[in-house]
């Protein structure tokens, strides 16, 4: 009976890896997006829900976008990096506050600070899926011709910012 | 109103499925007539229920009910009918659905073709796919209800993905669905005979057209599916090792061996454990690609939103299903025994080693896809594995099933030797041999892999082509040529045109890796382009609007010295409610090549264009010969001697006690 059980083995090795691999996060690979047009969105702005900004109100500036929500946990450890570079004025963040309540990402800016210049209100998730969020926070480097160049998953570092996003985004405002 | 009354016909089919799935199956066990009788009413009810909540999520995308969450996500009312009825299975909960019914479908096709089987090995097939259908039907209504709704209603709809927007969405995932499903046939015929205890050439005579039948059906899904990418994703390649490829890849393989394997167990009744093992990996394979594509574990191109919770379900199906018969495979097969002997040259060894090598195949395209979660659970960094990879080992690979399937069907049964090998096949081999060797000069540029491609295959055309000559010219005493060609069995045509067409498809792949050329250019009206021969002049682009986008439409007249070949018009077409730019390829399609333009970036500020012109020898030939492959496995399947056996265990029916004690045990 010995041999006839090596393909149930080999199965239960098989099982093993797809359980921890459906615990593990597949968002660090790279994302098809990149190097694509960001998905163009239209919503409500998360301070004043009558004013809306779009992907085309962005155009001609380097600009990053920071997908956060009140609700996530890993938004807060990253969230004194973001306070920290948006005070540099090296490049605008702009937000884009995913699938939140408004109070709750009101409230949760004024306790510890709003490095955005304006946090879009994706309050249906609509947006994010369009960007391909596989989970909050990510981050999205866009060009002047609202190219994505370049795309963070999870929180951002100090390293992050220091290694890779402010030379890209110097690259990105060299170029025309 | 609808809506509930989908989710509760879906209740309704689980409930039936669950007396379908254990009371056959105690039934047979116990030997007891009317718990087995139970099997193909259930069956049916089950179908129509499921059909009944098919039709109710038809009719949502039809009719536009933005209340329900799977329509308002995946349809727009400015799509046109079509795609609307293709949405209902573009979503994640609507491609369960349509695998459900696929499911269903097969079952009722059993229970139709099966009155000739014994009571209990048919009520044992039906009872196993019930069990199937329940945990499917459970997944749905657990996770994925396609029926929930969205309230308040949406204005409207999210609208179709644009790449999904085409015909090939219309008829590639019913048929690969077909085809993946369709092993669950060959599967609950194993499960079956593992219970029962019964493995004979009967069983594997029941089981050979159902598992052909799925094989053609998966062959055709995946020919679409090749031939759907080449067209619609713009930059005209044909087969990119995702894991969703992978994933329906994977079950061909497996099946392909398997439908040798048992061809092998009814006519020899060898391998028998070794075909019972091939089918239940041929459908835990449909079953892995299902897990794979939905729970999010592997990123792809054709992933849709993904759900942990959906994984683990899905995960703990795969151990109930998959764990479950290959403990049964452990517990049952050793008592088996092991049939007739044979030698190590003869056709019984040369088909188990294809089966060997299409099964290591199959094995290196799983390791391939699964190693990047390998490497990321063993906390080895994440990478991704490319063409690089699958082109390195299956090629390899596939090099001895080509060659040895040429030789399979001229090798006698139980032995053979090489030397009485040679002698019958050195002229096929000769004229393979200096052809291949001669054709790449001919064709421009000589290369080893272009000649191994030619040689491979006009090796499987020669002895084909003999093998016809041979069972033509017969013995004197057989009658006449066409007597004899009308006395061919449909299987032995079946072998022969689905072999032509594994040769004609080898020839596709070869001279398109061989000799396909490209350019980039940037063009405005009148610029014109040359590649291969071919003048491309650039006409002009105009402004299209379709039902939901509009549409850079450029136009393109091609010409070759001089005479005009082709009017091309490749479209940038912008889909409104997505926003998402698509690239609509024009081709210009022939026998021994293929135009494909494709339209680039238009260069801002001027009326330049970039555009992408490719010439592709010999494309069409790989999706002709998976055509071939498709008629020759219908042919295999409608072969007269299943139905005679068929008409002749019926009539033998009466003299068998149909409800004897089982043997099990």
């Amino acid at each position: 009976m010995g041999r006839y059980l090596i393909p149930l083995g080999l199965f239960v090795v098989l099982v093993g890896f797809l359980a921890v691999g459906l615990n593990l996060n597949p968002r660090e690979l790279p994302s098809p997006l990149i190097d694509k047009p960001a998905p163009a969105f239209k919503v409500p702005q998360l301070h004043a829900l009558d004013k809306t900004i779009a992907r085309d109100d962005l155009k001609g500036k380097v600009w990053l976008l920071n997908v956060w929500a009140s609700w996530c946990v890993s938004c807060r450890q990253e969230h004194p990096v973001l306070v920290e570079l948006a005070k540099s004025n090296a490049v605008p963040i702009y937000g884009l506050n995913y699938k939140d309540q408004r109070e709750a990402g009101l409230a949760w800016l004024n306790q510890h600070g709003n490095p955005y210049v304006i946090s879009a209100f994706d309050q249906d998730g609509r947006v994010g899926i369009d960007f391909g969020v596989y989970g909050v926070p990510e981050t999205f480097l866009i060009d002047k011709n609202g190219i994505i160049r370049y795309k963070h998953t999870g929180p951002v570092t100090p390293d992050a910012v220091q290694n890779l996003i402010l030379p890209k985004v110097k690259e990105l405002n060299a170029a025309s | 109103m609808i809506p509930e009354l989908g989710s509760f016909s879906l209740a309704l089919a689980l409930a039936l499925a669950l007396v379908q799935g254990i009371l056959p199956i105690v039934g047979a066990a116990r030997g007891d007539a009317r718990l087995m009788g139970v099997a193909r009413p259930a069956a049916h009810g089950q179908f129509v229920f499921v059909a009944l909540a098919f039709a109710c999520q038809i009719a949502g995308f039809v009719n536009n009910d933005f209340s329900v969450l799977n329509v308002a996500t995946n349809s727009n009312s400015a799509l046109p009918l079509e795609y609307r009825v293709a949405a209902s299975w573009g979503s994640h909960e609507g491609s369960l659905l349509l695998w459900a019914l696929m499911l269903n479908g097969w079952t009722v096709a059993v229970t139709v073709f099966s009155r000739h089987l014994p009571e209990q090995v048919a009520a044992r097939v039906v009872g196993v796919m019930g069990l199937i259908g329940v945990g499917f039907l459970a997944f749905m209504l657990i996770t994925s209800n396609p029926f929930d709704r969205l309230l308040p209603a949406a204005a409207d709809g999210r609208d179709l993905n644009p790449l999904l927007q085409d015909p090939g969405m219309v008829f590639h995932p019913p048929m690969l669905y077909m085809g993946y499903v369709g092993f669950s046939v060959a599967f609950a015929f194993s499960i079956a005979a593992l219970l029962g205890g019964q493995l004979d050439a009967a069983w594997a005579r029941w089981s050979r057209p159902w598992t052909t039948v799925a094989w053609v059906s998966l062959t055709l899904g995946i020919c679409l599916g090749s031939y759907w990418a080449y067209y619609e994703l713009g930059w005209g390649g044909w087969w990119f090792w995702d894991p969703v490829e992978n994933a329906s890849f994977l079950p061909w393989l497996v099946g392909t061996a398997l439908m040798h394997s048992l061809a092998v167990t009814e006519k020899r009744g060898t391998f028998k454990s070794w075909t019972v093992l091939l089918a239940i990996s041929a459908f835990s394979l449909s079953l892995l690609g299902t897990f794979l594509v939905r729970s999010g574990v592997l990123t792809s191109v054709h992933a849709f939103a993904t759900d942990p919770r959906r994984g683990v379900f899905i995960l703990g199906l795969l151990v109930l299903v998959i764990g479950g018969s290959l403990l049964l495979f452990a517990w049952r097969a050793p008592k088996v025994g092991l049939g007739g002997s044979f030698g190590v040259v003869s056709r019984e060894s040369a088909l188990l080693t294809n089966n060997a090598l299409l099964s290591v195949a199959a094995a290196s395209v799983l390791l391939g896809t699964l190693y990047p979660l390998f490497l990321d659970a063993l906390k080895l960094g994440k990478i991704s594995v490319g063409p690089p990879y699958f082109d390195a080992v299956f090629v390899p690979l596939m090099t001895p099933v080509l060659f040895l399937m040429a030789i399979a069907p001229f090798a006698r049964w139980k032995n053979d030797t090489v030397p009485a090998l040679a002698v019958r096949l050195r002229w096929a081999f000769g004229v393979a041999l200096v052809s291949a060797l001669l054709l790449p000069l001919a064709l421009g540029a000589w290369s080893p892999m272009v000649a191994l491609g030619l040689f491979l295959s006009l090796w499987i055309f020669a002895t084909s082509a003999q093998h016809l000559y041979l069972r033509l010219r017969g013995k004197a005493a057989e009658g006449t040529a066409g007597s004899r060609l009308r006395a061919i069995p449909g299987g032995w045509w079946g072998m022969w045109l689905a072999h032509i067409g594994i040769g004609v498809t080898v020839i596709g792949i070869t001279l398109v890796k061989g000799y396909e050329q490209n350019l980039d250019v940037k063009m405005t009206t009148g610029d014109t382009a040359h590649l291969a021969g071919y003048t491309f002049k650039f006409m002009g682009v105009s402004e299209r609007n379709g039902p939901n986008f509009v549409a850079a439409s450029a136009l393109i007249e091609v010409t070759r010295d001089g005479k005009p070949v082709a009017m091309m018009k490749p479209e940038k077409r912008m889909y409104k409610v997505q926003q998402m730019p698509m690239t609509e390829g024009a081709i210009d399609p022939g026998f021994t090549r293929d135009l494909y333009i494709s339209m680039g970036e238009p260069l801002p500020g001027t009326e330049a264009w970039i555009v992408r012109i490719f010439y592709k020898p010999f494309v069409g030939w790989i999706w002709w010969g998976a055509i071939f492959m498709g008629i020759g496995g219908l042919i295999a399947a409608a072969d007269k001697r299943y139905r005679k056996l068929a008409e002749r265990a019926a009539t033998r029916r009466p003299a068998t006690p149909a409800a004897a004690p089982a043997p099990a045990r």
